[in-house]
């Protein structure tokens, strides 16, 4: 790989030993993927923190936060001092919300841990967003910006809504990228490989945010990681927002591993069918009609038994304050029933909006939860004795059922409010 | 039956062999692996329920969450990673995910290894020389 000098110099550990081992990892990345070169970043999502027990212990035993970082952040055995990161780095979500620790089944000590590599964290210049979208809290990349991040749904928002560019980076490549602002120019970062492969016919009308999940689940165990170009005909009553186009690329990225797709005339680098190909065919012609949809829908709800629900979560991807706000209108009046819990999972800044405009006493005056900086995938953390859970997200009912064994309902978020207050399961294909 | 040579490109450096574990099926890492013991876990995986400790495992490639690398960084270091990755589909997942592994990784072979290798063949890899011998489990058992 060829590097520059300014890169050579960082490699050769003139900068530092921790910036010496962030290029030594880059550079064995880069051969890895067979990159010519690295690219500048200044825009780097990642995660830094230790949650786990694993992560605890190892910090314990090898010298605390530099450990942690130089081990899961750098791939070094090597225990460096880690310096301020370089490049604008932010906090992707954690293992628990440390302001709810009963509930996420967390000691104490893990807690103290917590807070002091929080503080660490902070402490390199790394801001505190705590989420899986960072796009929904201030950091929107412009079009055509470098970036390194991580987290697949946020990934692919990044690429195909915003137009950025960025791989799917990982722990150890985000942390690199933190204290040297490079990464490996390959994949996503080069123009070419940003154009569609498959061409999506939608046969039938998309709307609502369920709907936009059950097409991305559908489209990504279709397409696999290549780039899916939907064309919607007549077929869009309403204009995709935020809302719906986080959701759907949350499930085509868990479903299968799409990074960037295009839809025409809605998406920046699909104006058109021609730009969204550029010079290249369609490999594949893929419709979705009503048949693609029941059967998705029956796929996500296959190991949806018992219709006792025990526990219902929202916020997968974490909810914003449009979601919080509808929330907040389908629930006022209603109590979530003495079977059931429920727990909402949004930004710790968009929870500090929803406690201004009241949302959070409307759904705690409900018998909801709020909650921040995690969800149940990533904390493993359910109300007791959960056996049955209700999901208005296709990446959460994809996940959490093979990370806990429970049975999982997909539905609206209507479906999902009414199984909180009823404690039973009612949702349908409408 | 005699054994069988694959040529291709070094993707992580090293030797190691041992038996296949072979899938046509793409593999998520974080919540699809228990860096535990090295299963998989995801629930309408073909290898559900499979460890690959110590085997050569044979893959089209990563899928999923971006803790891929994060989930095989765990199981080198709770010592149930894989002894070495035969793979066809690059991914910047996979990349990351082999390098931080330190297990013997690659990929862009002449002839088909999901077609040609099969779970159990004893598999050996020299990565540094870009080449991967397979003896079949059939041939082995003939040989004893």
């Amino acid at each position: 790989m060829k590097l520059s000098d300014i890169e050579q110099s960082m490699l050769q550990g003139d900068q530092g030993a921790a910036i010496g081992r962030a290029m030594d990892l880059l550079v064995r990345y880069g051969e890895a993927l067979g990159a010519e070169c690295l690219v500048e970043t200044r825009n780097v999502c990642g995660t830094v923190g230790a949650t786990t027990p694993f992560m605890r212990d190892f910090a314990q035993a090898r010298g605390g936060m530099d450990a942690v970082f130089s081990e899961f952040n750098l791939d070094s055995d090597q225990v460096v001092n880690i310096p301020p990161v370089r490049a604008f780095s932010s906090h992707l979500q954690l293992g628990f919300d440390p302001e709810q620790p009963v509930r996420m089944g967390v000691n104490e000590e893990t807690i103290r841990f917590y807070k002091t590599g929080e503080r660490f964290t902070a402490g390199l210049g790394v801001q505190l967003l705590n989420t899986c979208t960072p796009y929904q809290v201030g950091n929107v990349p412009t079009r055509g910006e470098h970036c390194a991040w991580m987290e697949s749904s946020a990934v692919i928002y990044c690429n195909s809504v915003l137009g950025a560019r960025t791989n799917t980076e990982g722990r150890e490549s985000t942390g690199a990228a933190m204290l040297t602002e490079r990464i490996p120019y390959w994949g996503y970062h080069l123009p070419a490989n940003r154009l569609g492969t498959h061409l999506v016919e939608l046969d039938i009308a998309i709307e609502g945010t369920s709907e936009w999940g059950l097409l991305g689940y559908f489209i990504g165990d279709q397409v696999k990681d290549q780039i899916p170009v939907l064309s919607p005909q007549q077929s869009l009553a309403r204009v995709p927002g935020l809302t719906q186009l986080k959701h759907f690329g949350a499930s085509a990225s868990s479903s299968g591993g799409v990074e960037m797709y295009h839809i025409v005339g809605i998406t920046p680098e699909a104006q058109s069918l021609e730009m969204a190909f550029g010079q290249r065919r369609p490999t594949e012609v893929i419709h979705y009609g009503a048949r693609e949809r029941r059967a998705t829908y029956e796929r996500l709800n296959a190991n949806g038994n018992s219709r006792d629900v025990d526990y219902v979560m929202l916020g997968c991807p974490h909810y914003n304050i449009e979601q919080l706000w509808e929330l907040a209108r389908m629930i006022e009046g209603r109590k979530v029933h003495t079977n059931c819990e429920l727990w909402v999972f949004t930004p710790r800044a968009i929870k500090t909006l929803a406690d201004q405009n009241g949302y959070t006493r409307i759904i705690e005056a409900a018998g909801g939860i709020m909650m921040s900086d995690s969800c149940s995938a990533m904390s493993r953390a359910v109300p007791e004795g959960t056996q049955v859970v209700a999901l208005d997200s296709a990446k959460q009912a994809h996940y959490l059922p093979a990370i806990l064994g429970v049975q999982a309902w997909f539905g609206t978020t209507q479906d999902c409010v009414n199984a909180a207050c009823t404690g039973r399961w009612e949702g349908g294909l409408a | 039956m005699s054994s069988l040579m694959l040529r291709g490109r070094k993707v992580v450096g090293g030797k190691s062999e041992g038996l296949a574990l072979v899938t046509t099926a793409f593999i998520s890492g974080w919540g699809g692996v228990d860096p535990r013991s090295g299963t998989i876990i995801e629930t309408h995986h073909p290898l559900r329920g499979q460890s690959f400790k110590g085997r050569v495992l044979v893959f089209p490639g990563a899928k999923g969450s971006s803790g891929w690398s994060n989930t095989f960084h765990m199981c080198r270091l709770m010592g149930t990673a894989p002894a070495a990755f035969i793979f066809t589909h690059m991914t910047t997942k996979i990349a990351l995910g082999a390098v931080v592994t330190h297990a013997p990784a690659m990929t862009d072979f002449d002839l088909d290894p999901l077609s040609l290798i099969a779970t159990g063949d004893w598999v050996s890899v020299n990565a540094d020389e870009g080449w991967v011998e397979v003896r079949p489990a059939s041939a082995t058992v003939t040989a004893n």
